[in-house]
């Protein structure tokens, strides 16, 4: 292997802000996605505008409030005073955070088209046979959304992985800390080390071509069972 | 006669009376009814779409809730709203329902035998032991293993109820569980529909808009009109009584229960005993003093003062004209006639009542060309 230590650190950090972020993000979305794609509140539309935002704004601009939101005078930067909490900016809680945000489309959208497509039909079917409405979230309406949940997960996951603006403007750089491989082939290209960069962005670019093709996969054979 | 017709459902146990008191406002129509429906046999809720028959049977369901109801199936209360504060309302999942929807409602991503365990409430005996009696009676035991998409139409109707049966439930509800079916598949289904009302103990509700099938399957007949009850009673008199009649046109017709009383092995027919007479019909197999349904469509009936040997017709009823009443179309008249206590329906042209000089209160005999038995 061509790693360097530090590479490998960077990678290792990547996989663990990914799995944890795709992990919380799936438990957060459900519940949103389930309430979005159900009810009738005229609060749906401007939310779900709002929750929709990251995915359209340059990631500069989700870094930068994000900045301001952490520093001492920003409303996050208060609370983690008043917890008596290091300053969440450069840190690895400060990147989870915004990597919550800024993936949380990516979950939110497939998991609410999911629900949406599930409809309320199974609900009512699953009522007439005597399941609560827990018994029936958990037993009918999760595991007719199943390909919902695998899109999510995987595309938040990737998106995680792949993403470089914010991490830049709220992470630093700081290598063991906060140095992510996407920033870490930046870093390589700062310092003129091509064969590093090389290898670490072939590395990426056959991970991601691998998670695009089994959720390709994945859909597919969920296609087939349910035709 | 009165513009409705109110009969009181036939309750032997006052307690186990069916009461359904509704007030529900839609943007195209009104629910408003009170119906008291009998303990045993099938209710057929019959009117066109849009009359409310579907929201109905979803009030009952505690799919939805309407206003000022009062809910009473087999002595439980399950929505009260002049209950104080806020008014009783039972949700759907701890109401002893069984629901029978219109299109598949079979759970993809379970297998037959997973969709028929999903309502059982434990893994008792009893549990078992009821989902090993509806499996028998809708004849299923093969289909266990499948996946839902292996199904016809038809298999997953009868999966369907089986599974809504499985939680041993008080009533049950369908909602033209026919109508996503092709021909085959209905004349397939119907007779597991019979089956269920001469076996099942409770109630059931049955919603739809084909006259074949309200045929086929009414013990007990209410009609919907824009969310009003138009009539309500046992089928057979509230088909030939009603005024104006349910059924008109070329529909009209009337409901006869009799008994097989004789069998004629040399012809292959039997002789149906009705109150009034007895018709001759095609042997269909059954044993002697079974009883059956026919029915009797009015444009399949004539009237004459003689009897008539030279037609060859066999079955001629002796009776009395009732009533003659315009049709929609300006030919066509509708007389009922009294034979015994059967009321038949006969349609005839404007001109041949005319020639015969038929009036109410005339003495005459009845012809009918054909019958069809319903299983």
């Amino acid at each position: 292997m061509r790693f360097s230590p530090e590479t490998l650190q960077a990678i290792v950090l990547s996989l663990q802000l990914a799995s944890l972020s795709t992990g919380l993000l799936l438990v957060l979305s459900t519940p949103l996605a389930w309430w979005l794609a159900h009810t009738s509140s005229r609060w749906r539309a401007p939310l779900n505008a709002i929750l929709t935002l990251p995915l359209v704004l340059p990631p500069t601009v989700i870094g930068f409030y994000l900045l301001i939101a952490f520093g001492a005078q920003g409303f996050i930067g208060k609370i983690t005073l008043l917890l008596g909490l290091d300053s969440l900016a450069f840190s690895f809680g400060g990147l989870l955070l915004a990597s919550l945000i800024y993936s949380l489309p990516f979950a939110l959208q497939p998991l609410q088209h999911a629900f949406i497509l599930v409809g309320k039909r199974p609900m009512e079917v699953a009522a007439t046979l005597r399941a609560s409405p827990l018994k029936a979230f958990f037993t009918v309406a999760l595991p007719l959304a199943r390909s919902g949940f695998i899109t999510a997960g995987v595309l938040s996951f990737a998106h995680c992985i792949g993403e470089f603006g914010v991490v830049l403007m709220i992470g630093g750089n700081i290598p063991g800390k906060t140095r992510l491989v996407s920033t870490q082939i930046y870093a390589h290209v700062d310092a003129m080390e091509y064969t590093q960069a090389h290898w670490l962005a072939a590395t990426m670019l056959v991970f991601s071509f691998c998670v695009l093709l089994a959720l390709g996969l994945l859909n597919r054979r969920q296609a087939e069972q349910s035709a | 006669m009165k513009q409705q017709q109110q009969y009181t459902a036939p309750c032997s146990e006052a307690h186990k009376e069916n009461r359904i008191k509704l007030s529900l406002a839609r943007s195209d129509f009104v629910l408003e009814l009170d119906l008291h429906l009998p303990s045993r046999g099938i209710s057929v809720i019959f009117g066109a779409s849009g009359s409310g028959k579907t929201s109905l049977l979803r009030c009952v369901a505690g799919l939805e809730r309407a206003r000022t109801s009062l809910i009473q199936i087999n002595g439980h209360t399950w929505q009260d709203e002049t209950f104080k504060p806020s008014g009783l309302f039972i949700p759907t999942w701890q109401r002893a329902i069984a629901y029978v929807f219109q299109e598949t409602s079979l759970f993809p991503h379970l297998k037959v035998l997973g969709n028929l365990r999903y309502g059982l409430r434990d893994a008792g005996k009893s549990a078992a032991q009821s989902l090993a009696q509806t499996i028998e009676l809708l004849g299923i035991s093969h289909l266990l293993e499948r996946r839902v998409d292996q199904l016809s139409g038809g298999e997953r109707q009868r999966v369907a109820i089986a599974r809504a049966l499985a939680t041993q439930p008080e009533i049950l509800l369908l909602d033209e569980p026919l109508n996503a079916l092709d021909n085959a598949r209905r004349a397939e289904l119907l007779p597991w529909l019979g089956r269920l009302r001469d076996e099942l103990q409770i109630p059931m509700l049955y919603v739809t808009h084909s006259v074949d099938e309200l045929f086929r399957l009414a013990d007990w007949l209410v009609v919907l009109e824009q969310g009003k009850v138009k009539a309500s009673g046992p089928a057979a008199e509230v088909l030939a009584n009603s005024e104006p009649a349910i059924l008109v046109g070329e529909e009209a017709g009337v409901l006869l229960e009799g008994e097989i009383s004789e069998r004629d092995p040399t012809w292959h027919l039997v002789r149906v005993s009705l109150d009034g007479g007895s018709v001759w019909l095609s042997d269909p197999g059954m044993a002697l003093g079974n009883k059956v349904r026919l029915r009797a469509q009015a444009r399949d009936v004539t009237i004459s003062y003689a009897r008539a040997p030279e037609h060859g017709i066999q079955n001629q009823l002796a009776g009395v004209v009732e009533t003659i009443t315009a049709e929609q179309h300006p030919a066509h008249v509708m007389l009922r006639v009294r034979c015994g206590k059967t009321m038949l329906l006969a349609r005839m042209t404007r001109r041949a009542v005319a020639d015969l000089g038929l009036q109410c209160g005339q003495t005459v005999w009845v012809q009918i060309h054909a019958l069809s038995l319903l299983t």
